[in-house]
């Protein structure tokens, strides 16, 4: 089977007046479909721009990326909503929930854009927050839930377009020690039916949990490893 | 592609979420529809009213008055010999009746003096005219019938009474058939004539008393002036297209008869369709100008909605660049902004137009005009507070479609 990501010599710079930042400097990786991969490195390092590309939300400025066999380079920014919509689902380290919106609402939103039926979009989100613990909570609005429950809703929305990869940029960054462990739980649950995950992350902890960490540094992968069962088990997950 | 349906509950909901300023934004185009409304539906009341007096005066009708034009239109009386009050004649309507496209020739004879009925006293305008009077003027009879021609030829003592007049003596009775005393005479009432309404002057026509011509001159207002002597010749042509040239005609004979110069006339031929043209175009002017105005406060309006709409775009960065990464394309985002100014300005164009409507019928009422709310003009409020909402939502809805997803999720 094809890889569902595939990156070759992906570069992405920046020019800040005279200077370039080369915030990703010909990176080139696979992620196989299921896969849970961490990327790990310091602040800095490219991650959040590599997991912008993946997302269809950049592009890099050279270099080939295609998901799912997709080549985001090449597509139109209408095509490149439609890619999200499908494709993807996104954790955001501030969840990023709509405080207008009930919980529901919020996870209906994706299918919304995707243009689900109203009354199916509705069953299927009610079923995506049962799945994610908050089956009491639809009716509540954001400021009315925990960080850790704000989390789930963000979770079931990410989940909403049934994309075949989730990509969290440190969705346990402002979670509390506890409740980031549910909830990596919640993505290993999620993995183990056949997700495939990428988390960005620089808690090493984090990374031990998942099945892969690639190491970034200035915009290279310095390392990319398997990460062995025991210290999966070890994280308490 | 977003349906419809979830497109405005998602315009409603953040219009709903901060319901102060949405309220205060249409407020906006609500005072700029209501003007352009209320302001129109004054002007038209107006127009109608003009031309309403206009007709109610007679149509293609040239009015022939004693004494010199001077100026802007008005009508004096020319000093010196032969150039007073006292130069129409009869016998100037009988010549006038010859002229070529004329169809109704009508001399009349104003008078003021005290009616009394039932013990109730009246001060209408009386008209000693002929019995082809009426149709000059184009005016019906409603009750009874209108004295002919040897009635006038004998001063019988009989009047045909305007609706005011009729309504003021006779508030319970039927006036045909009643007495009434006037100049130390009692005259019989055998008509009404049908009411009119107010001139464009603001003059009512229905405050009059019609008596046979020869009635008036020997009973009446004998005493003054020569015999002869009349105070308006009423001249209707053929058509509206012969006026003008039968109003030449009329100068051209009178100054035969009363052997003046152009210039130097001790008459005056009024041309009623010109005076009333004047009018109409003056009310259209007026009306254009109160829309004017009107628009000119729709405008702000739409200024209002474009500055909180890109308010709106900056406070909601993040909640753009989250739609964008859960797959909204750049047209839901402009056709959700777009939909919010829309539905913020005809929301306000609505309650303009009901606003507009009522504020109208109180003016009307007030000014005592018809109201004329034409359905063009509700329509054109709608319509066009739809367009201010378009216009002026456009931008800001651009703007935030164009948002890079990246930046606006960084947004705090
Ligand atoms: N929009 C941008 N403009 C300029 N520089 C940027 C932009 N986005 C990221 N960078 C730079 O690219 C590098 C990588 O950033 P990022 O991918 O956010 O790192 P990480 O997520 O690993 O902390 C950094 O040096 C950052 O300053
Ligand atoms: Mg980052």
């Amino acid at each position: 089977m094809a890889a569902l990501i595939s990156a070759q010599k992906l570069t992405k710079h920046y020019r800040m007046g005279d200077e370039t930042v080369h915030a990703l400097d010909g990176v080139s990786f696979d992620v196989a479909r299921g896969d849970y991969c961490a990327i790990v490195g310091p602040s800095g390092s490219g991650k959040s721009t590599m997991m912008n590309i993946i997302g269809g939300l950049d592009t890099p400025t050279e270099g080939r990326i295609v998901i799912d066999g997709n080549d985001i380079g090449e597509m139109s920014d209408e095509n490149l909503a439609v890619f999200r919509n499908r494709t993807i689902g996104f954790v955001f380290q501030s969840f990023n929930l709509l405080p207008r919106m009930t919980a529901l609402e919020n996870v209906e939103l994706p299918m919304i854009y995707g243009g689900v039926a109203p009354a199916e979009r509705r069953e299927r989100a009610a079923a995506l927050l049962t799945r994610v613990g908050l089956g009491q909570r639809m009716d509540h609005r954001p400021t009315q839930l925990s960080g850790g429950q704000q989390q789930r809703v963000a979770i079931a929305r990410a989940l909403a377009g049934q994309p075949p990869l989730i990509l969290a940029d440190e969705p346990t960054g402002a979670l509390d020690t506890n409740t980031g462990i549910e909830i990596l739980a919640l993505f290993r649950e999620l993995n183990r039916e056949g997700v495939t995950i990428v988390i960005v992350t620089h808690d090493h902890e984090v990374a031990a949990a998942t099945r892969r960490t690639i190491e970034m540094r200035d915009g290279h992968i310095v390392s990319d490893k398997a990460n062995d069962r025991s210290a999966r088990h070890d994280a308490h997950v | 592609m977003m349906r419809t349906s979830d497109l405005i509950a998602s315009a409603a909901n953040a219009l709903r979420s901060n319901p102060m300023r949405s309220a205060l934004t249409a407020l906006g185009v609500i005072i700029g529809v209501a003007s352009v409304v209320a302001m129109v539906a004054l002007g038209s009341g107006a127009q109608a009213q003009v031309e309403r007096s206009i007709a109610s005066l007679g149509s293609n009708l040239l009015i022939v008055v004693p004494g010199a034009q001077r100026g802007g239109g008005g009508v004096r009386a020319q000093a010196g010999a032969g150039g007073g009050w006292d130069s129409l004649t009869i016998d100037d309507a009988a010549a006038i009746a010859q002229v070529e496209n004329v169809a109704v020739v009508a001399p009349s004879q104003r008078a003021r003096t005290q009616v009394v009925a039932n013990g109730l006293n009246w001060n209408p305008q009386v008209e000693g005219v002929t019995p082809s009077y009426l149709e000059a003027r184009d005016w019906q009879i409603a009750q009874g019938r209108m004295f002919d021609e040897t009635e006038e030829r004998q001063a019988r003592r009989v009047i045909v009474l305007g609706a005011t007049v009729a309504d003021q003596l006779f508030p319970n009775v039927e006036p045909v058939g009643q007495m009434l005393r006037m100049a130390g005479g009692n005259y019989e009432v055998i008509g009404v004539l049908e009411s009119k309404g107010q001139s464009g002057l603001g003059t009512d026509q229905d405050d009059i008393v019609l008596a046979p011509l020869t009635t008036v001159k020997r009973r009446i207002s004998g005493r003054r002036g020569r015999g002869d002597t009349v105070s308006q010749i009423s001249v209707k042509a053929v058509s509206e297209d012969a006026l003008t040239l039968v109003q030449e005609d009329v100068e051209t004979l009178l100054r035969q008869r009363h052997r003046t110069r152009e210039g130097e006339d001790d008459f005056t031929v009024q041309n009623l369709s010109s005076i009333s043209e004047t009018a109409a175009q003056t009310t259209q002017v007026f009306t254009a100008l109160l829309a004017g105005i009107g628009a000119v406060s729709l405008l702000v309006g739409g200024i209002g909605i474009m500055n909180i709409m890109l308010v709106s775009v900056t406070e909601r960065t993040r909640e753009i660049g989250l739609r964008k990464a859960l797959g909204a394309r750049q047209s839901d985002i402009l056709h959700q902004f777009g939909l919010e100014a829309v539905t913020l300005s005809v929301a306000g164009g609505i309650i303009g137009l009901i606003i507009g409507v009522g504020g109208a019928w109180l003016m009307t009422s007030l000014f005592n005009l018809p109201l004329v709310i034409k359905p063009e003009t509700a329509a054109f409020a709608i319509g066009f507070s739809g367009l201010v909402g378009v216009l002026f939502g456009a931008y800001p809805a651009w703007r935030a479609a164009q948002l890079d997803p990246i930046e606006a999720l960084r947004r705090e």
